[in-house]
C-alpha cells in the first residue's frame, strides 16, 4: 500500500513544503541562537557593500560566528547569482 | 528523589493543559503521588479542566506570598487520592510569580510528591521561563503544523540555555516530544507534516503521538483528565506515553490511518 502511494503521491504535497521551508527557517535560526547581537547589524552592512558591485538579495548573504575551545571564527558566505555584475562605474557612483 | 515536569510549547493551544492534566493523572493512575501546578498567572485553567473550579479557596500567589500553606492550597482530586491540582491565581500582576518564592513552593512539594507536572503558559515571557526553569523533564507539547514546530524549537533553546540545569552545569534538562492532534489520514494524503518529519526537524526523541481526537473536546466540558475515558483514543495514547516516559516500550499507536469497515462506510458513521 505504502509503495503505490509514494509511487502515485505527488511530490509536492503541502507537507513536504511545510517540511522544507521549516528546515530552512530553523537552520537559520538556530544559527543566530547564541550569536552576539552585532551579527545582523553586520550582515546589512555587508549586504549593502557588496551590492554596490554585484546584485545581491537579503537571503544570498549569511554571517555566523562558531566558537570552540580556544578560537572564534566569523564566517561570511555570498552567494552570486551567475555573476551578476554591475557596471564598475555604477559602483563607483553609488559608493560616492 | 521527586522529579520536576515542564510541560511547554511556546505556541499557545496546542494542548498543553490538557497534556498537562492527562499526564498527570496518568502518573496517578500508575500509582505515583503527583501535583500538577498551573503557571498560567492571570488565565487560570486548569482547574477547569480538571474539574475542580469551585473548589479553589487558595492559589500559587497566596501560597508564595506566605497567605496560606501548601496544604491549603492543594486540591485533592476526587477521583484519584495520588492525584493533587495546584491552582494559580487570577491575578493580573506580572510579577507575582518571584522565583525565589517559587523556588521554596517547589522544594516544599518535593517533599510531599513523586512527580511534580509543571503546566506552562503560553510564549517565552516570565511566566513560562518560570515554569522551565526548575524543571528536570520536558513535555514539548507540538501540533504538526508549521508556527507551532517553529516555536518548539524556540523553547527546546531556550531550555538548553535558560534552565536552572543550564545555568548551573548540570546535565541537561531531559527533553522529549509529544505530538498532539495528529490526524494520520490527512498525513497520508500529504496534508499534514508526518510524526517523522517532525521528529527529524527538531531532533529530539519522541514520547508519543496522540489522535485528534472527538473525546478530548469532551474530556474539557466536563472537567474529566482524558486518560479516564477508556473509550477515548487519545486518552489510550496518553497513558502509553506516561508509560513510555516510566521506561516501558510500548508500540506507537493510532499513527497509521484507520481502516474503516464496510458496515461503517456504508452508514457513515466513523
Amino acid at each position: 500500500m505504502g509503495f503505490f502511494r509514494s509511487l502515485f503521491q505527488p511530490r509536492h504535497t503541502s507537507a513536504s513544503i511545510a517540511k522544507e521551508r521549516l528546515k530552512i527557517v530553523l537552520a537559520h535560526e538556530r544559527a543566530g541562537r547564541n550569536a552576539p547581537d552585532f551579527l545582523p547589524l553586520l550582515q546589512k552592512e555587508l549586504l549593502a557593500v557588496v551590492g554596490r558591485y554585484v546584485e545581491i538579495s537579503d537571503d544570498m548573504i549569511r554571517v555566523t560566528l562558531a566558537n570552540s575551545r580556544d578560537t572564534s571564527s566569523l564566517e561570511i558566505n555570498i552567494e552570486i547569482e551567475g555573476g551578476k555584475l554591475k557596471t564598475p562605474t555604477g559602483a563607483l557612483s553609488a559608493a560616492v | 528523589m521527586a522529579k520536576v515536569i515542564v510541560i511547554t510549547s511556546g505556541k499557545g493551544g496546542v494542548g498543553k493543559t490538557t497534556t498537562s492534566a492527562a499526564f498527570a493523572a496518568g502518573l496517578a493512575l500508575r500509582g505515583h503521588k503527583t501535583v500538577v501546578i498551573d503557571f498560567d498567572v492571570g488565565l487560570r485553567n486548569l482547574d477547569l479542566v480538571m474539574g475542580c473550579e469551585r473548589r479553589v479557596v487558595f492559589d500559587f500567589i497566596n501560597v508564595i506570598n506566605g497567605d496560606a500553606n501548601l496544604n491549603q492550597a492543594l486540591i485533592k482530586d476526587k477521583r484519584h487520592d495520588n492525584l493533587f491540582i495546584f491552582p494559580t491565581s487570577q491575578t493580573r500582576d506580572k510579577n507575582a510569580l518571584k522565583r525565589e518564592g517559587v523556588e521554596r513552593v517547589m522544594e516544599e512539594l518535593k517533599q510531599q510528591f513523586e512527580y511534580i507536572i509543571c503546566d506552562s503558559p503560553a510564549g517565552i515571557e516570565h511566566g513560562a521561563i518560570t515554569a522551565l526553569y526548575f524543571a528536570d523533564s520536558a513535555i514539548i507539547v507540538t501540533n504538526p503544523e508549521v508556527s507551532s514546530v517553529r516555536d518548539s524549537d524556540r523553547i527546546i533553546g531556550i531550555l538548553a540555555s535558560r534552565s536552572r540545569r543550564a545555568e548551573r552545569n548540570e546535565p541537561p534538562v531531559d527533553v522529549q516530544l509529544l505530538l498532539t492532534r495528529y490526524d494520520p489520514a490527512r498525513v497520508a494524503k500529504g496534508e499534514m507534516l508526518a510524526v517523522e518529519d517532525v521528529k527529524e526537524i527538531l531532533s529530539i526523541p519522541l514520547l508519543g503521538v496522540i489522535p485528534e481526537s472527538e473525546s478530548v473536546l469532551r474530556a474539557s466540558n466536563t472537567g474529566t483528565p482524558v486518560v479516564f475515558d477508556e473509550t477515548s483514543p487519545a486518552g489510550r495514547a496518553y497513558l502509553d506515553a506516561v508509560a513510555r516516559f516510566l521506561g516501558e516500550q510500548r508500540e506507537m499507536r493510532f499513527v497509521k490511518p484507520e481502516r474503516r469497515s464496510f458496515f461503517r462506510a456504508l452508514f457513515g458513521r466513523a
